[in-house]
């Protein structure tokens, strides 16, 4: 069944050639030497006021990466990259610890303004800004500009910061938890990231705490030629809730611009973490030209019984994307979600999905996946669940529908499901008419056709966590969440 | 960056040299014989670093490569008997032949064709398993086997039984091939039936290529009865024309490996093709199906139906791969993979991929895995069945619908025994 003209139209507003956020702001900055070599990264180490431990990690990560290979098997396509014909660091000048919002070079802000992004909280709370207070860490090239709320979290007792500051600052969390999640040598770019990473977010939240409100980090690539590496750790200790959301943008340019973060969570006992990001890169041109490169690393830990973590995803930008947010279900009882929509458009190539590693026991997962791909884009859901032998009644739900408007564009599906314990229940489904029997047929005893009932539940379900994005990171979340299932080829 | 060079394995090395001996002795073909193993070479055997191998590690598991086969001199006993016209090939060579072929049906011997030269034999080989290695490496050993072709429009009375026997006391090698093709309007009914002596570390390679013609209609079944310490490489490659209905199910009982590979290509408009499978394993068996469906012109249908039973520290594959080309509009393809783990240590890997390019189809794909329903078998027992008996009936139910979409009522017979066989052991254990 071909799309729907509305889905159609819907699609063709986030286009390729409707890019809001391609402007560019004027500021001076200071970069490191072009190129990439120890000197580079004892420079950035330095320009970070790492204490010696860290400068030492991050000289053994680049060691590491020089022996390492770029992986290829993605569904993806890209001339080779130089790693040497780029700026690994990038920042405002005399944007080094800015005291406060008033130190900020004024064209900074007037960027985030023009995103909607406020960063004055007087202006929040003025209602200048929209409702929802959120916790904004402003990452513009490679340094964490400002940091909101930073005092009325601080009462809370939750640490949010940008990550050179936790290095600084809080040094036993930082040693005991960077790495663990994500292996220095875990793959290319997060060996690399380990290397090179400029800034990024922090967060702790102590035992028992729910976090106030809603953190988020807003990454934006301004300098030309110039990748951007960020690296966020997460850490909700036992009992304690938070959320956290990530935005990014960057100017339209005709070159390709490399994105390697890396983002760990860490969940202990009972504790929840729920990571919402709203990518938004420059995808390049409708001829391809320029984009982001975005490869970027995301794995959570669910290291305590009951913990839980949950990866909200709307993909829209970057040329390409290589991503895969996963959970390693450790702790007795936890419990891993993905949600996923990731749109495609023009010639971008998205290879996207999620690993849920079931390791304890009684762990459930569940997957929901949706890739709408036009223009002349390939999307591409790579996805594994795994049950170790231990695993014993692991449970994983998976759903992934993807959706073809066009016939130069392509979709495709590869799932690993791996199960090593007769106990496991693994059920991958790609087909929207079959969603849980019970549902359905609750539904549909109550009078709605199997369509409806199958939109209805999807929907709904897809809805219920977009809604809980902010409005100003939702703009395309929301008009996303209205595409209808009709035409969905599996 | 560090280059990697990779050591040759020991069999590796065996066969190398086996080829470099055999070349010359090896009926025909010596061009694609030498470009085939060249193929094969430049990677070498697949390892699990190789996406299409990931599950199924043949560097790994062949420690060794057997030398090739000796011709036995007569009908090996006990030889499957489907009550249907039957070839006998024993070790890669045809050593039996039916005295009445059904109308409208001619064979030849592969060997006679490749040293004698045949106009069928510019249609072996199958662009859609380019560079497989299980395909290059029967290519570049294939000792004998059959051209089968059907007359167009006509359709065959009887079914045609080729039997594969492997007999020896030592390792040993063996690789057969064997093409079919199907005239248009045609209707046939092949059988395969593959057995080998337990005990015996033996290695076989067969390839089957079907062509079918427009409008022909083909049934296909393949049991798996080899023995308990074979590695068994098995190709299947099905080119379909315009409306061809093809059948083919493949039922796995034997061999400590095996790797089933079906490779389809719907090359005509509105084309129909079942293609389903079912594997019973226990003790360390590994069985792999991996199986590529490429609807390239529009209006095809495909069905997938696969169902594996994995007891003790057996581990089972599904790998089912989906293309829909630009052009293939209309097209319908369902695959479903579901696996039953019965031992705690027992595996099963799923991959089923979807690879779409065309916008207006409907494709679907699932897979499960899990251990037997609790509620069922309560309801069971509760009705005064014993668990035993209880597990026996739902899994012959699960694994009963693929063995329903065998249309020939001896092949479905002899499956239905193997799976009673099977069962009565796991009772038993």
């Amino acid at each position: 069944m071909p799309a729907v003209q509305e889905t159609i139209d819907q699609v063709r507003a986030i286009d390729v050639t409707e890019y809001k956020y391609g402007f560019e702001t004027l500021i001076e900055s200071e970069k490191a030497p072009k190129g990439l070599n120890e000197d580079t990264v004892r420079f950035i180490s330095a320009k970070k006021g790492d204490p010696e431990w860290m400068t030492e990690w991050r000289l053994d990560a680049f060691r590491r990466w020089q022996t390492m290979r770029e992986p290829n098997w993605a569904r993806v396509h890209y001339p080779p990259i130089d790693f040497q014909d780029a700026y690994y660091y990038a920042a405002p000048k005399a944007s080094e610890g800015p005291k406060s919002l008033d130190e900020i070079d004024p064209a900074i802000l007037d960027t985030y303004k023009k995103l909607g992004i406020p960063l004055r909280e007087q202006e929040i709370l003025a209602g200048v800004a929209p409702q929802n207070r959120v916790a904004v860490d402003a990452v513009f090239d490679s340094v964490s500009v400002a940091t909101t709320f930073k005092e009325e979290l601080k009462k809370a007792g939750v640490i949010f910061c940008s990550i050179s500051e936790a290095i600084r600052e809080h040094p036993e969390l930082v040693r005991k938890y960077l790495g663990t999640v994500v292996p220095v040598t875990d793959n290319f770019y997060a060996t690399l990231n380990s290397a090179v990473f400029t800034d990024g977010s922090f967060v702790y939240v102590p035992e028992g705490v729910r976090c106030p409100m809603e953190l988020s980090t807003y990454f934006r690539i301004n300098e030309k030629n110039t990748g951007q590496f960020e690296r966020t750790l997460i850490i909700a200790d036992k009992g304690s809730y938070v959320s956290y959301l990530e935005g990014c943008t960057a100017p339209m340019r005709d070159e390709n611009q490399l994105h390697a973060a890396v983002v760990e969570l860490i969940a202990l006992d009972d504790a929840e973490i729920k990571y919402s990001t709203v990518q938004n890169w420059y995808p390049g041109d409708s001829e391809g030209r320029g984009g982001i490169y975005n490869f970027v690393t995301k794995r959570g830990d669910c290291r305590g019984r009951n913990s839980k973590i949950s990866w909200t995803q709307v993909e829209t930008g970057s040329a390409i994307t290589w991503k895969y947010p996963s959970c390693i279900l450790r702790g007795e009882g936890s419990r891993g979600e993905f949600y996923s929509i990731a749109v495609s458009n023009g010639m971008q190539q998205v290879d996207s999905g999620t690993k849920m590693i079931h390791l304890g026991k009684n762990t459930t997962s569940r997957i929901i996946s949706k890739g709408i791909s036009a223009g002349r884009s390939q999307n591409t859901y790579r996805g594994l669940v795994s049950a170790h032998r231990k695993a014993a009644n692991a449970r994983n739900f998976t759903n992934c529908d993807s959706l073809l408007i066009g016939d130069k564009c392509g979709a495709h599906t590869v799932p690993y499901i791996e199960s090593k314990t007769s106990t496991a229940v693994f059920e991958h489904e790609a087909t929207t008419s079959k969603i849980s029997e019970d549902q359905m047929f609750y539904c549909l005893q109550r009078g709605l056709s199997e369509e409806e009932a199958t939109a209805l539940i999807v929907n709904g379900f897809v809805k219920d966590v977009l809604q809980q994005l902010p409005m100003e990171f939702a703009v395309e979340a929301q008009k996303l969440i209205s595409i209808s299932l009709e035409g969905s080829v599996g | 960056m560090v280059t990697v060079t990779t050591i040759k394995s020991a069999a590796e090395t065996a066969l190398d040299s086996a080829f470099e001996r055999l070349a010359g002795v090896l009926p025909g073909a010596g061009a694609e014989r030498r470009a085939a193993f060249a193929r094969y070479a430049e990677r070498g055997l697949p390892h699990r670093r190789v996406e299409e191998w990931k599950y199924t590690d043949l560097r790994a598991a062949m420690r060794e490569a057997a030398p090739l086969a000796e011709r036995p001199a007569s009908v090996p006993a006990g030889t499957i008997d489907l009550g249907a016209p039957r070839f006998v090939i024993a070790n890669g060579h045809v050593v039996s032949a039916p005295e009445k072929l059904p109308d409208g049906m001619t064979a030849t011997p592969l060997r006679e064709a490749l040293t004698g030269g045949h106009p069928a034999l510019s249609a072996l080989g199958d662009p859609l398993a380019a560079g497989n290695a299980a395909v290059d490496l029967n290519t570049a050993f294939m000792t004998d086997g059959l051209i089968v072709e059907v007359a167009s429009d006509r359709s065959m009375d009887s079914p045609v039984h080729i039997a594969f026997h492997n007999t020896g006391d030592a390792p040993f090698a063996t690789a057969a091939r064997v093409l079919v093709r199907v005239g248009a309007g045609a209707s046939v009914t092949l059988l395969e039936t593959h057995q080998g002596p337990d005990g015996v570390a033996y290695q076989t390679n067969t390839m089957v290529e079907i062509v079918a013609g427009d409008g022909a209609k083909v049934e296909h079944a393949r049991l798996n009865a080899e023995g308990g310490a074979a590695i068994v490489l098995s190709t299947l490659s099905l080119r379909l024309g315009r409306e061809t209905e093809l059948t083919t199910v493949n039922g796995v009982f034997g061999a400590a490996l095996s790797r089933h590979q079906v490779f389809a290509t719907f090359g005509g408009e509105n084309a129909r093709a079942s293609i389903n499978g079912m594997a019973l394993l226990s003790g360390s068996q590994h069985a792999d199906s991996t199986l590529v469906v490429d609807h390239a012109e529009p209006g095809g249908e495909s069905r997938e139906l696969f169902r594996t039973v994995v007891d003790d520290e057996a581990a089972g594959v599904f790998q089912g791969k989906i293309i829909v080309r630009q052009k293939a509009q209309k097209t319908d393809g369902r695959m479903m993979s579901g696996a039953l783990l019965l031992g705690e240590a027992s595996a099963m890997y799923n991959k089923p991929e979807l690879e779409i390019f065309a916008d207006d189809v409907a494709c679907a794909h699932g897979a499960t895995c899990g251990a037997l329903d609790e509620d069922l078998l309560f309801y069971l027992m509760a009705r005064g069945l014993p668990k035993p008996e209880a597990e026996a009936l739902l899994l012959q139910a699960f694994v009963g619908e693929v063995v329903e979409t065998v249309g020939n009522g001896a092949m479905q017979d002899a499956l239905i025994a193997r799976i009673e066989t099977w069962l009565r052991a796991r009772a038993a254990r």
